[in-house]
Parts: C-alpha cells; structure tokens; sequence
C-alpha cells in the first residue's frame, strides 16, 4: 500500500494517544486533533487521506459540523465517524452528508485499519476517476 | 379571640387527617378494590337517591294536586247537585199545595154557603177533591164566627169554634191560609189549608186537612244514599215531615233556619252526632217553609276515594317501575363507568410502562456513552501494550505469557461489556423499522421451526391455530420475528420440559392479534408489571438479560401495537401481541 496520512479527531486524550502511538508503530502517518476546530486548522496546513473523527465532542463543533466543513473544503478526503453511544441516526445522517463509514466505540485497531484500508482504496478510486476525467479532458484538447 | 377560634379548628381538622391516614393507608393495603368498590356502591346510591328524589317529588306533587283539585271539583259538584235536588223537591212540594190550594178554591168559588154546609153536597165535594187531587184526610165549612158547620171526614170535629185559632184571623184577612203542621184538637199531626169566601158581604172558610205523610213521601224522594235525609221545617226549625233519623215530626231540628239563605243554600254543618253533613236548603214559595236535605259527604268521597285509589294504585305502579328503571340505569352507569376507570387504569399503566421504557432508553443511550469512552480507551491501551510486548526486550521476560494472558483477559471482559451495553443500546434504539410485506404466519412458523430442535429435546409440543385470511401488512420482518423468538424462547424456558405451547393469530377489524400460551409456571403477579422492564429477568443468572421482553415491547411499541400479559401461577402464562393492520403500498 502505498503512503498515507490519518487525521484522528478526539476530544479523549488517552485514546487520542494510545491510537495515534499504535498507529505509528505500524508505520502510519497519524496526527491527532483534540476538537473540531483544531483538526479544521491542521487540515488547513496540510491536506489528509482520511479522517477519522468522533462524532459527540464538547465545545462548540461536533463531529457531523466537522464532517460538513471538511466535506466542503476537502471532498475528496474520507472521513470514518465513530460514535461512542451507538446513534445510528446520527451515524445514517453523518453517511448521507458524506461520511465514508462509522464505527462504534470501543474499536478494535484491527477494524480501524480495516476500514481506513478500504477509505483509502475509495479514495485512490476516486482519484483515479478524476484524473482520468482531467486525461480525457488534455487528450480533448490535444 | 377569632384568631384563637381559628387555630382550634385547626388543630381539629389536622388530627382528623392525622387519624385518617394511617386508616386509609391500611385501607389500601388491604385492598384497593375493596374501597374502590365501595366507591362505586357509594356513587350508584347518590345517582339512585337523586334520581328517586328528582322523579318522586313532582309525580307526589302532581298527584297531591290532582287529588285536591279532584275534591274540589267534586265537593263542588255534590254541592250543586245536592241544591238542584232541594229546589227540585221543593218545587215539587210547591206544586202539590199549590194544588191543593186550587182545588179548595175552585171548590169554594163554585159553591154557595146554604148548599154547602148540606152534608151530602159537602160529601160530594169531598169525594171530588179526593178525586182530582187526593190527599185530604176531611173537609169542613166554617162560618164568619168561627163555628165549624158542617164537616166531612173521620174525627168529629163538627160545632167545635174556631174563633180563637191563629190562624182564623189570619184566613179572614187574606184569604188564603196554609198552617204549619201541628196537633190541634184530634191530637194528630196534621195540616190544613183555607180559602175564604165572600158571598153576599158574609164571609165563610172551606177549611181541608191534609196529612202530612203526603208531604213526607214527596220529600222523602229526594233522600239519598244511606245516610242521606230530606224533610221539611217550618221557620223555627220544627219538623214538618218525618225525618229519617234524627228526631220526630214536630220536634224541634237541631237547624237554625237563618243559616239559610234566600232561595237555595248549601251549608256543611255539623250535626248532633258530631258529623259533618252537607245541608241544601231551599224556601218554599209560601216562605213558611224550608226544604232539607242532607248528606254525608263521605258517602260521596266514596267515588274520590275510588279516584284516590286508583291514583295510589299508579303512582305505586310508577314508583315500582321507576325504581326498577333507576336501580337498573344506575347500575348501568356505574357498570360503565367502572369499566371506563378500568380501561383508563389499564391505559394509564401502558403509559407508565411506555414513559418507563422511553427514560430508560434515554438513560441508557447516556450511560451507554459514558461506558463506552473509557472502554474503548482501556481497548486501546491493552492494545498499545501488545505492540509493546511484541518488540524484542520484551520476548526474553519471564512473565510474558503471563502479560499476554492478562491482557487478552481485559480485552476479553471489555468486550463483553461492549455487548451488554451494545445489546441494550442495539435493542432500545434499534434503526426505524423498515417496512416491507410481512405475512404474520409464515414469520410465525418460521420462528417456530427455528427452535423446533431446541423445544423437541425438551419434549415441548408446539401447536399454532393461526387466521387463515390474515392480510398481508407493511412491517420489518426480522423486528417481528425477533419478538417471536423472544416469546417462543421465554415459553420454552417456563416449561422447562415437556409442555405444550399453542401459538395463535387471529383479527380483530383492523388489528391483528398473536398469543403465545404455555403452560409452564406462570409468573408471580407481583412481578407480572415489570416483565417488560429491563433487566428483570427470572430466568437464572447467566441464562437471559432480561432484555428480550423489554425489546420485543419496544418493537410492537414501535409498530403502535400493544402487548400484555395474563399469567397464573402453575397455570402458565400469555402473551398477547396486539398489531394495527398497516396496508403496504402498492409498488
């Protein structure tokens, strides 16, 4: 698989950085962000393959305003919900504004990893579609 | 001192309360119903006592007026009748001496002093006058002396003078003279009539006698009734005829005839025996005279009370009939309305149960998050020191499997806390309910034969007796079929082994009703309220949540059915699912 980076959004700070370690010792390049709006700064520096943000965090945004901001600046980044009181409804809503899935806490690495493998195979698809469109779109004026 | 007044009744009423409380509070504990029925006893005699009053008091008032007015009218009536009757008689009596008095006349106009004081012509006129009229007893011829000179009849009368006699001066000046009734000189009572001639500027008398008992008969015509009495009484009140009871002809009446007034009265007096009588009076044209009749007006209630019986025979009949009705229409409404309070009782307890489950969703959805955080943190952390055990200055420990089996403990307990607070959560707040085609009875038997083996091991025989023309309606399947197994499974866990489990589906208009029915052990009825709740269980720890009831609730919930429960213990016990028929849409 080829290089990608994770943004981890959590308002817990053991897990923010027990998974961000573990992440890292796998070789992924994990940042964490402890609420909405400081993982908006971080993706304003730098962009990211996947987010994956908790949806009930305290202060003024919540994970799904976190989804919307993140889905309007940066579509093409995938983001993984992950809920800690199993409400489907806002996990189904968080889905239909664009999330790439949702997990529910607690989570196994194993499942993480798992799902963001697949976010990034559909992320890399994506791109490949888009960039086969802007080819198209070259050879059009070729 | 008001003040003072004030705090005593106080203190009054709060150690009434004081000594209430603990009564009512036995009360209730011994039994609700025991004092809700006395309630309904209580309100169905106020409903019965109003309703009695409210019909009673004016069908008394209309049958008090009726009976008033009724004696009335007939007390009028008799009064009327009675004066028609006294004016009639004493017209009669008029008549007849008015008659008699023709006759004399005629008798003495038409003949000549010389001829008749002649015994035969006298005779002859005599027989005449009896013939025509009747009634005389004698006749005799007076001269302007006074001498009775010649006379015709059974006493002998003849020469006696009659100068002296009241009524001799009184004939001689006007002309015409009718005598009360009175003993004279043949000690008989008797009256007499006499006409004046002037013949030849002499003056004699034509004198006739007439027997009273004539006058008795016509006037005792108009006696009536048992008691009833009709006679004749001069001014001072002495009798001219018989009367029929009290007293003698010529004895004087217990009547004051001033009562009387100028033609024909009716008094009620009261008569020498004390009672009342209704006395008619009417004066004979002659002024002398008063006609009376008399009756007791009992003898004429008669008929009112014939009136009043019939009357208390119908209100009697009406009383019968409306205490009938109110007894029967209390009851009735009582009935009702117990029901009512019943149905509310059983609507307030869903409600409870309903309210009940929605907190404790919402409870758990909250204790669910807090739980969950710090699991997930402990799964990772477990985790991150599994990365660590994994590098190479670990391997050589000692105690590494000891670590590894420690840690996959945690992370095995922690994972069976995630599923009992998944269960609760995934159960409570499970997705909204997808609405497919769902036939009841096939889910039904499908979750049969799912625990077919199971119940068959435990030799529990399942039978269904299921609706044959159930409609097809828009619900979520597998939400369905969980609440079935959870039913199946409870029945099969109350028996036990061997038992008989009937699973019927029947409709009612526009809902569906499921029962499950076994015959296992029942439950408690202490605990018949809080089965739906969660967590209860009365299985053994270890074999249910205690979720799977609360579940299958929430689901029919969902679905707007309602689902109770009947159970006795030994008996067994029935859960009844109650599902409005949703029709799919057409695709």
């Amino acid at each position: 698989m080829h290089y990608f980076n994770v943004l981890i959004v959590d308002d817990e700070e053991d897990f923010l950085e027990t998974i961000i370690n573990r992440l890292k010792k796998r070789d992924i390049d994990a940042t964490g962000s402890r609420s909405g709006e400081e993982a908006l700064e971080v993706l304003k520096v730098k962009p990211f393959d996947v987010v994956v943000l908790d949806i009930k965090m305290p202060g003024g945004m919540d994970g799904i305003d976190v989804l919307k901001e993140i889905k309007k600046l940066y579509p093409l980044t995938e983001v993984i919900l992950l809920t800690g009181h199993a409400s489907v409804e806002t996990s189904i809503d968080g889905m239909k504004l664009g999330a790439f899935d949702y997990l529910m806490k607690p989570i196994k690495l194993e499942e993480l990893l798992k799902k963001i493998a697949q976010a990034i195979e559909k992320k890399d698809a994506q791109e490949q579609k888009v960039r086969s469109v802007q080819i198209k779109k070259l050879l059009r004026y070729w | 001192m008001k003040k003072r007044n004030c705090q005593t009744e106080k203190s009054v009423v709060y150690l009434d309360t004081e000594c209430l409380i603990p009564y009512m509070k036995c009360a209730f504990k011994v039994s609700d119903s025991f004092v809700k029925t006395l309630l309904y006893k209580d309100l169905q005699r106020k409903m019965l006592i109003i309703t009695l009053v409210v019909s009673f008091t004016p069908l008394i008032i209309l049958g008090a007026m009726m009976y008033y007015q009724f004696a009335l009218t007939l007390k009028d009536n008799t009064e009327e009748q009675i004066k028609y009757r006294a004016q009639a008689r004493a017209e009669a009596v008029d008549l007849f001496l008015k008659e008699r008095t023709a006759i004399l006349s005629a008798m003495a106009d038409t003949h000549i002093f010389s001829e008749i004081i002649r015994e035969e012509n006298l005779s002859s006129i005599f027989r005449v006058m009896n013939l025509r009229a009747g009634a005389f007893v004698d006749l005799g011829v007076i001269d302007i002396k006074g001498y009775h000179r010649a006379y015709v009849g059974p006493y002998d009368l003849k020469g006696l003078n009659y100068y002296d006699q009241p009524w001799f001066a009184e004939v001689m000046s006007k002309g015409v003279f009718l005598s009360d009734v009175y003993m004279g000189f043949r000690k008989q009572p008797h009256f007499i009539i006499a006409v004046r001639r002037h013949e030849n500027k002499e003056s004699w008398i034509l004198r006739a006698t007439i027997d009273p008992e004539i006058l008795s008969d016509i006037v005792r015509s108009a006696q009536i009734g048992r008691t009833g009495d009709a006679y004749l009484i001069n001014r001072d009140g002495i009798f001219q005829t018989h009367p029929r009871f009290t007293g003698k002809i010529l004895s004087q009446s217990s009547l004051n005839t001033s009562q009387f007034g100028k033609r024909v009265t009716a008094v009620t007096l009261k008569n020498s025996q004390g009672r009342e009588l209704l006395y008619a009076g009417s004066w004979l044209k002659n002024d002398k005279w008063l006609l009376i009749i008399n009756q007791d007006p009992a003898e004429q209630m008669a008929s009112l009370f014939a009136v009043r019986n019939v009357e208390f025979i119908i209100i009697f009949i009406g009383f019968i009939v409306i205490v009938i009705t109110t007894i029967f229409t209390t009851r009735l409404a009582v009935g009702r309305i117990q029901q009512t309070d019943t149905r509310m009782q059983e609507l307030n307890a869903q409600l409870v149960q309903s309210d009940k489950l929605a907190a404790l969703g919402k409870m758990a959805a909250g204790v669910a998050h807090e739980i969950n955080n710090p699991l997930a943190v402990i799964i990772q952390k477990t985790g991150w020191m599994e990365d660590l055990l994994a590098e190479e200055q670990f391997k050589k420990s000692r105690n590494l499997d000891e670590f590894k089996t420690s840690i996959k403990k945690i992370e095995e307990h922690v994972d069976r806390a995630k599923k009992v607070v998944q269960n609760m959560l995934g159960y409570a707040r499970k997705m909204e309910p997808k609405l497919e085609n769902v036939n009841i009875n096939d889910t039904i038997n499908q979750t049969i034969s799912l625990l077919e083996n199971y119940a068959r091991i435990n030799n529990i025989e399942t039978q269904t007796r299921l609706c044959n023309n159930l409609p097809i309606i828009a619900g979520d399947q597998s939400q369905l079929q969980q609440v079935f197994l959870n039913l199946l499974t409870n029945a099969i866990d109350a028996i036990g082994k061997n038992g008989l489990i009937i699973v019927k589906s029947w409709r009612i208009v526009s809902r569906i009703c499921i029962s499950v029915t076994d015959n296992g052990v029942g439950i408690p009825p202490e605990k018949q309220k809080n089965v739906f709740d969660p967590f209860f269980t009365t299985k053994e720890t270890g074999k249910g949540t205690g979720l799977g009831l609360w579940v299958s609730y929430s689901i029919i919930e969902k679905m707007e059915g309602t689902m109770r429960l009947e159970s006795s213990i030994g008996k067994g016990s029935t859960f009844t699912i109650e599902v409005p028929i949703l029709v799919p849409e057409r695709k």
